[in-house]
């Protein structure tokens, strides 16, 4: 059942775009969400007159290498003399800009927004790697030298200890959804590897080998949202977006139990409660899971309630989550094949429902039996989770 | 159709030839420590480990904190807890933190302390990493191997690792 909330305006994606996702990129971040946000108003049909306000997603400044980032993307983001506001949730970010452009229309403030997240990463050198120190506490944690990869490898090796899960197991997420990635325009990591080649890869923090884990990357990519009364103007086929949910955790990470995400079951309730989904494994069509590691697309199934507390693995194993199973996961070829620049990776996913439930993925294309899509990121100290599901 | 705009990528010769703008900002962080983890350094220094009470949750919290986040009232008493905890989770880096590679592999991990149910410890752990990766290490027991007295100063590196309780 539906719950009743009290929203003014339906809300429709009419509109998405992005730009290919690449280690570096000669374009500046402006450029990249000017190329983006180009692309998605003019799928959309729509002029740069007729966007009323702007929503910007961007994770730590300190990537780009300067601060006010939102402020200096203002402009390439369709911004100039609108009401413009940057959000930010770390790698949930993406997902969360949508939300976020989601709830001006749905407040009824607006009828046409524009949702656009970019990213640049490889502008840090020697590697932004150096850049996540600042995530971690400065008195009881830095003075440890705590690289990233640590604490997914912590929170990785928990999940496995717990549900007694096989590296090789893990392995297949890695495979499929590279090999996804070989048919999306815009990948930076597509391959056709096997679960030998990720075994053999470079351990990085054990159990993290290198194929464990998406790239370092850049790009931007957006999505045109507008009310229903514009929608049906406008377009024969809006993709409706029927729930969202998000949820944080304490920073106190030590003190949480890693093997699961409750945090993600909190956001999920919340997406699903208002888009009336009772059983999200049978309502699904597909989802876009959130993968900067091969772990965490199952780690997310379990958070999601897709698949129940140490058994994603098992669906992965089965098949179910391939793109021509029951209930594929991440069609698109997902942060581990198409890439990872934070924000937009989080977007490219609600891109994907986008062009997913309009039959425009091309090869990527899964089947739209019963209507319902899904998107899902995660970040700061792993402690939030974005959702947004769509319906055709 | 997906619709993608065909950006442009620095190829391996042009990389070669960015500039590098190199700036490095003169500014030191002087972090406020705060009532309840200035008094937990304090402890550190003393070769004892202080946790804050919630009366209402009953939850001991390690590192202390002021407030209960999940009651949001302040803690009630101080608690001092053994240095003693099980293993929750372990891993082993080969890489340095901003990803190069390390000279040796160092296992670090949370330590979930043995008078503080729930509360963890994120720390070094002196075992073979062999332990680590057949997952033998989970669920034992360890404890502080601490500096010296007159080394301590305060710093959470006043214990110099955990290590396995012979038993």
């Amino acid at each position: 059942m539906k719950t009743n909330i009290n929203i003014k305006n339906r809300v429709a994606i009419v509109g998405a775009g992005m730009t290919l996702f690449r280690r570096r990129l000669k374009e500046t971040p402006q450029e990249l969400a000017f190329e983006a946000s180009r692309v998605a108003l003019d799928s959309a049909g729509l002029d740069v007159k007729d966007v009323e306000a702007v929503v910007i997603g961007s994770a730590p400044d300190a990537f780009d290498g300067f601060h006010m980032k939102g402020e200096h993307l203002s402009d390439g983001s369709m911004g100039y003399m609108k009401p413009v506001k940057r959000v930010f949730v770390g790698g949930a970010t993406g997902v969360f800009t949508a939300i976020a452009g989601w709830w001006h229309i749905a407040s009824g403030l607006y009828d046409i927004v524009l949702a656009v997240a970019e990213e640049k990463m490889s502008n840090a050198r020697p590697h932004p790697q150096g850049l996540f120190k600042y995530i971690w506490d400065p008195i009881v944690e830095r003075p440890l030298n705590p690289n990233l990869i640590w604490i997914f490898a912590m929170e990785m090796h928990r999940y496995m200890y717990k549900y007694n899960i096989k590296k090789e197991d893990i392995a297949l997420v890695s495979v499929k959804n590279k090999r996804n990635a070989l048919d999306h325009p815009a990948a930076q990591a597509a391959a056709n590897i096997s679960v030998d080649d990720v075994l053999k890869s470079e351990v990085l923090v054990w159990p993290v080998q290198r194929l464990d884990i998406s790239p370092v990357s850049e790009g931007a990519a957006a999505v045109v949202l507008v009310s229903e009364r514009v929608a049906r103007k406008i377009t024969d086929s809006p993709v409706w977006i029927e729930g969202v949910g998000w949820n944080l955790d304490s920073t106190h990470w030590t003190s949480r139990e890693l093997a699961y995400p409750k945090y993600l079951e909190e956001a999920g309730n919340m997406a699903y409660r208002m888009a009336g989904i009772e059983n999200p494994r049978k309502q699904l069509d597909f989802a876009e899971v959130y993968d900067p590691f091969d772990y965490k697309e199952l780690h997310h199934m379990e958070g999601l309630q897709i698949a129940n507390k140490g058994e994603a693995p098992k669906l992965t194993k089965e098949g179910v989550t391939q793109r021509d199973g029951d209930l594929p996961i991440c069609p698109s070829g997902g942060l581990l094949g198409v890439g990872n620049p934070i924000a937009a990776a989080g977007m490219m996913k609600v891109c994907e429902l986008f062009w997913q439930h309009r039959y425009e993925a091309g090869k990527r294309q899964v089947r739209i039996k019963r209507g319902y899509g899904l998107a899902q990121a995660w970040g700061d100290l792993m402690q939030v989770s974005t959702v947004v599901i769509t319906k055709t | 159709m997906t619709k993608v705009y065909k950006s442009i990528a620095v190829g391996v010769e042009e990389e070669k030839r960015i500039i590098t703008i190199y700036y490095k900002p003169y500014i030191r962080y002087e972090f406020s420590a705060g009532q309840a983890l200035s008094r937990y350094l304090q402890e550190l220094k003393n070769g004892r480990i202080i946790g804050r009470k919630c009366n209402k949750c009953n939850r001991i919290l390690v590192p202390p904190r002021l407030y209960c986040e999940q009651c949001f009232r302040m803690t009630d008493e101080w608690v001092y807890v053994r240095d003693e905890g099980i293993v929750n989770t372990a891993v082993v880096s080969y890489i340095t933190q901003d990803a190069r590679k390390a000279e040796r592999p160092e296992v670090v991990g949370v330590i979930e302390l043995i008078d503080a149910p729930g509360q963890g410890i994120f720390h070094r752990i002196n075992v073979d990493p062999k332990e680590v990766v057949e997952k033998t290490v989970f669920g034992k027991r360890v404890r502080a191997v601490w500096k010296k007295s007159e080394e301590r100063v305060g710093d959470v590196n006043d214990i110099l690792y955990f290590e396995l309780v012979k038993s």
